[in-house]
């Protein structure tokens, strides 16, 4: 039966051609545009650290003065290098990392490959445990390295490719900033995305080349590179960050259970009390200890346009659907007639429900793979475009299903208004109009 | 023409009716709204910079290695770059509008002010006003002995030696008239932080300062500083002739070179280029946004064709049988025609109401204007037009439909 109900489908899609194909591509066209944004904006504002991300937090302060103090105002969104180094050294958490980022000049052995500006991160040792950073070969450093300001770097698989061929270079030796440094470790794949733990220099920027301890970079003077803020009349001299009332480092730590987290946090607010009754630090105590997640969601990192274009997608894709349904209701009431005899012979309102809605399914399934064509098409054009996130627009196993489970239901959604105002028919009336 | 037998008529198609008023509506609501924000992003993509845009060049480099003679070397530099044919000026600059990011400060009118005025900001680099191509409408241009060098207005800063920091400072217009609007703002001080204070010698028409995120938040609050800067600290900015722009980069790029190897290209270009740049994601977005809006009102046009030609073809013999009853091939046209321009009305006025929600949710959730009165007529008459030249095939067929047909069975 189910067969036949097919072929009579089929047979009423091809009487009308241009019809079939119009709802077709309007249905396509609207998921098409709608899983393109949609899988953009669920790219761009995935988990970075899945599985990890719970138990990572971004503890901020409020060293700022009093003068342009506003209740209610957050904490900056970087630590001074005093309270940075405070946090560090307290170990109150599981882990944790006082980092920073910047560009270092690199000068390869080979005369090949000129010298280039490699993007660095300066930050301490457990960096690559807390955030579970994969290893190819070698290891990071511990904190005697931090201490003793050694020579020491790791270095991202995409330079060790490029500079080594891809063979294990641990113990060879690399050019930064005029000074030999001793790899000790080469990464393997690591990209989280966003780039959480440093927001400051861009949510969906490159990726780092060489990992250098914070102690090394500021004894050599590397450059720094993201935002400073200032207060008071500090003006933010590179040279001297560490004196300077500024805010330029990230921390974070790594808290297991919700006790530590509020452990952590009193904590917080007890080091603030304590800055505060010294005169160090001037305004109420004001600190915040936010996760990953919540993180990247008080950021904003997923930019406007891109959650601005999934409604405007999604509104084309109801213009589509409207459209649909109001080209299948015109054309199932023209069938009237043949529906009337129908049931005039036997056939019961939910079979010819049924029928109806299986020729609905057939254009929703059509439009679905046309829309899953177009959405391939719409993600290939978002690559091509000069945005930082551009190149992460791909298209992964659970959109795809997505796309499917939305093309039926709206097509679906689309027959069901038609079938049901068609089966309505009074099959008494429709004879005698012949 | 009588509507009622059209009102009649649509009477009997309710569903199919609403469905299309429902769809022109949603159409007119998104079209209004999107040309809105289209012609935003135009116009963020117009805003005037003061510079001499077409007449400038930049290298940046980095550098490798310490240079304990980098004074000596930057002006060594500089004027090999100004004995290049074709150079009016050259300098190196903090930082070059069109940027992405950019360095502002607080700036207050009085030290005890609570709240900074306004946050702007700053130029440096020795006849960046001359290189830029900044017109002065007021006062006069920086004074080259009133010039100190970055690091050692850092080394006074750190020693708290005020007094013998740069004083004097150029604002723009914008700047002059938030900070004291409707006074001379010539000889007027302004403070940044506690203790640095400027005297204003003079304005400047426009210049805009660098930052994405600062177009929108005082696009035009800039000054320059009597700063100088040493090679590390700054970016080469060379002006010439708009037709000597790409030979001056290449000289300049083999200059730099020839005289310190030593050093890195970073980036260099046109100033032009570095405005197409910044503005990539707006016009990517404007083009996006046109792209939806046509695609909106081609698969509006075609539901309209569609769902026309089906009337046509169901009313075939009624439209033989009034035809046959004397009526004209103008009749039979102006019928559809009219109960278009009835459904399309219907459907703008609901999507009127519907515009002006999206524009309220727009407003809450993406910091955008109110949306001008004016864009929900250009939705009206852009659906209205469309919904005409949409039914007029349609329309012509049913008007072609000869008088014989009436006698014909189905």
């Amino acid at each position: 039966m189910l067969s036949y109900y097919f072929g009579l489908a089929l047979r009423s899609l091809k009487r009308n051609r241009m019809l079939t194909a119009l709802m077709i591509l309007a249905i396509a066209m609207g998921i098409g545009a709608s899983m393109t944004t949609l899988t953009v904006l669920h790219v761009l504002s995935g988990d970075p650290l899945p599985g990890r991300s719970a138990s990572l937090y971004y503890p901020q302060l409020d060293p700022r003065d009093m003068p342009s103090y506003t209740p209610g105002v957050e904490p900056p969104g970087q630590l001074s290098w005093i309270d940075g180094m405070y946090l560090l050294h307290a170990k109150r958490g599981t882990r944790q990392a006082l980092m920073t980022g910047g560009m270092v000049p690199l000068q390869p052995e080979q005369s090949s490959i000129d010298p280039f500006h490699a993007n660095a991160r300066y930050t301490s040792a457990d960096f690559f445990p807390m955030f579970s950073v994969p290893f190819q070969y070698g290891n990071g450093w511990g904190d005697a390295e931090d201490e003793g300001k050694a020579r020491v770097v790791v270095i991202s698989a995409a330079l060790n490719d490029k500079l080594f061929g891809g063979e294990n270079s641990v113990g060879k030796t690399l050019r930064l900033q005029e000074t030999d440094f001793r790899i000790i470790g080469v990464l393997g794949d690591w990209r989280p995305n966003p780039h959480f733990y440093d927001l400051y220099m861009g949510a969906y920027a490159d990726y780092e080349q060489v990992y250098v301890p914070l102690s090394t970079s500021r004894d050599l003077h590397m450059d720094h590179g993201g935002s400073v803020d200032c207060w008071g009349d500090s003006a933010g001299d590179q040279v001297h960050l560490e004196r300077e009332n500024c805010t330029w480092l990230q921390f974070w730590v790594e808290l297991d259970s919700p006790a530590s987290v509020a452990a952590y946090k009193q904590f917080l607010e007890h080091y603030s009390q304590d800055q505060r009754a010294s005169g160090r630090f001037t305004r109420p105590v004001n600190v915040r200890l936010r996760s990953v997640m919540q993180w990247l969601d008080y950021n904003q990192v997923v930019p406007s346009d891109t959650r601005l274009q999934a409604w405007l997608a999604l509104g084309f894709l109801v213009v589509c659907l409207v459209n649909t349904v109001g080209l299948m209701l015109a054309k199932f009431m023209r069938r009237a007639g043949e529906l009337g005899v129908r049931r005039a012979l036997g056939a019961s309102r939910r079979t010819l429900f049924g029928q109806l809605l299986l020729e609905s399914g057939v254009v929703g399934f059509a439009g679905g793979v046309l829309g899953l064509l177009l959405a391939l098409l719409g993600l290939w054009l978002v690559r091509q475009q000069p945005s930082d996130y551009a190149k992460l627009a791909h298209m992964d196993a659970a959109m795809l299903l997505a796309t499917f489970v939305l093309s039926v239901a709206a097509s679906t959604l689309a027959g069901l208004l038609p079938a049901w105002r068609a089966c309505r028919i009074a099959p008494a009336l429709q004879l005698k109009a012949q | 023409m009588d509507i009622r037998p059209i009102l009649f008529t649509l009477r009997r198609h309710k569903l199919t009716c609403c469905l299309l008023v429902l769809q022109i509506a949603f159409t007119c609501a998104i079209v209004c709204n999107t040309i809105f924000l289209i012609s935003q992003r135009l116009e963020r993509m117009r805003v005037p910079s003061g510079i001499a845009e077409r007449e400038l060049v930049y290298v940046q480099m980095a550098y490798i290695g310490k240079r304990p003679d980098e004074k000596a070397r930057a002006a060594a530099d500089l004027a090999a770059l100004r004995s290049i044919s074709g150079v009016k000026a050259a300098t190196l600059i903090n930082e070059m509008p069109f940027d992405y990011g950019s360095d502002n400060s607080d700036v207050r009118t009085d030290p005890a002010q609570r709240m900074p005025v306004l946050s702007a900001s700053q130029y440096f680099g020795e006849s960046a006003v001359k290189t830029l191509g900044v017109q002065i409408v007021e006062g006069r241009d920086l004074r080259p002995e009133e010039y100190v060098d970055l690091s050692d207005a850092f080394a006074l800063l750190a020693a708290k030696q005020y007094d013998k920091l740069p004083s004097a400072a150029l604002i723009t217009r914008a700047m002059a008239d938030r900070l004291w609007p409707g006074q001379n703002p010539l000889g007027k001080q302004y403070y940044v932080g506690k203790s640095i204070s400027f005297t204003v010698v003079g304005v400047v028409a426009n210049l805009i300062r660098p930052g994405r995120d600062r177009l929108d938040v005082g696009a035009q609050y800039s000054s320059v500083w009597p700063i100088s800067l040493t090679l590390a600290q700054g970016a080469f900015l060379i002006r010439c002739a708009p037709q000597d722009r790409d030979r001056v980069l290449r000289v300049a790029v083999d200059k730099l070179k020839a005289l310190d190897p030593n050093r890195i290209v970073l980036d260099k270009g046109t100033m032009e280029q570095h405005r197409r740049d910044f503005f990539q994601n707006d016009r990517a977005m404007a083009g996006i946004l046109l792209g939806v809006c046509l695609a909106l009102l081609i698969v509006t046009a075609l539901g309209i064709v569609g769902l026309a030609s089906f009337w046509v073809s169901q009313r075939n013999r009624s439209i033989g049988v009034r035809r046959a009853l004397g009526a004209t091939r103008g009749n039979i046209l102006h019928y559809f025609q009219t109960e278009n321009f009835l459904l399309t009305t219907m459907g703008v006025v609901l999507g009127m109401v519907l515009a002006y929600g999206i524009n309220l949710f727009l407003i809450v959730h993406y910091e955008l204007p109110r949306m001008p009165a004016v864009y929900f007529p250009v939705g009206a008459i852009l659906l209205w037009c469309l919904g005409q030249a949409a039914v007029l095939g349609p329309a012509l067929r049913a008007a072609a439909v000869p008088p014989v047909v009436a006698t014909r069975s189905v």
